[in-house]
């Protein structure tokens, strides 16, 4: 049974594009070892789970699954500054922003 | 179909090639355009959910704040100079095997999980008038710890970006 949120959409075909969304993200983080771009891909997932929780939200007809995206927006873009200034600073000791390198550490 | 149909498939659509070029483009200035129609699609989706303020929030945080903050990077890392990151073959199949698989096994779990319930639809929950009675009434001190996050957040930021003075020997 389909749940309708709006005319003619239902919640069921939120969760697939969510789903799809999601599974790309986890696609450029597990093949991808440009650092900038696995960045990217954690961007893409926490925003996929935050449209999903628009979606329950709309679906419960109750606000706190929009304020908590609201949290988990501002908690991203603090999580995206601390994690590019690593970024920096890993690229001004390696000149390489190749996450391979990281690998280093432990020797 | 309705209207609301054929956008949502239309924006749908859009979101999901520009997030396939955000992971695939060999360049990354691409992968930072095609992050952005993404981001601009879902707030397109936050608009045809009557969230509106969720749609400004987002496209002001994501599309202003932190690609923004990516676009600088990458220039300033200056990435023509530097030799292309290249990924090995394996790592292609095991990723895109690895990513399938989830996504095999999230639409088997949702397909067999129970039917959803919907509560009595409400028109107006998005709206910036009724989030921020919410926010400022039961989630006043997560709000304020927020702001707390943030500031120690753009410290960390610059503290680790400073260049460390030579150890003089």
């Amino acid at each position: 049974m389909d749940i309708e949120i709006f005319n003619g959409v239902s919640v069921q075909q939120y969760i697939w594009l969510t789903v799809i969304l999601f599974s790309i993200g986890v696609l450029g983080v597990l093949s991808r070892r440009n650092a900038i771009i696995i960045f990217m891909s954690v961007e893409l997932m926490l925003n996929s789970v935050n449209l999903l929780l628009v979606v329950f939200s709309k679906m419960h007809a109750d606000s706190m699954g929009q304020v908590f995206v609201f949290f988990s927006m501002s908690v991203a873009a603090a999580e995206v500054a601390v994690g590019l200034a690593i970024l920096v600073m890993m690229y001004r000791n390696t000149k390489s922003i190749n996450i391979d390198v990281l690998s280093k550490i432990k020797e | 179909m309705e209207l609301n149909e054929i956008i949502f498939y239309i924006l749908a659509f859009i979101g999901i090639v520009a997030a396939l070029v955000t992971v695939t483009a060999n360049n990354p200035i691409y992968s930072i355009l095609g992050l952005i129609v993404c981001f601009f699609t879902i707030s397109a989706h936050f608009v045809l959910m009557n969230a509106q303020f969720l749609a400004m929030v987002n496209i002001i945080v994501y599309a202003g704040a932190i690609i923004v903050l990516f676009l600088f990077v990458v220039m300033m890392m200056n990435l023509n100079d530097l030799p292309r990151v290249k990924t090995h073959i394996l790592w292609k199949v095991a990723g895109v095997v690895g990513a399938g698989g989830l996504m095999l096994i999230l639409v088997a779990s949702l397909k067999v999980s129970g039917n959803l319930v919907q509560a009595q639809p409400v028109a107006n929950i998005g709206l910036i008038h009724t989030l921020g009675k919410v926010l400022m009434n039961e989630f006043l001190v997560p709000f304020i710890m927020t702001s707390i996050l943030l500031n120690s957040a753009m410290i960390g930021a610059v503290l680790l970006t400073k260049r460390e003075k030579r150890i003089q020997k």
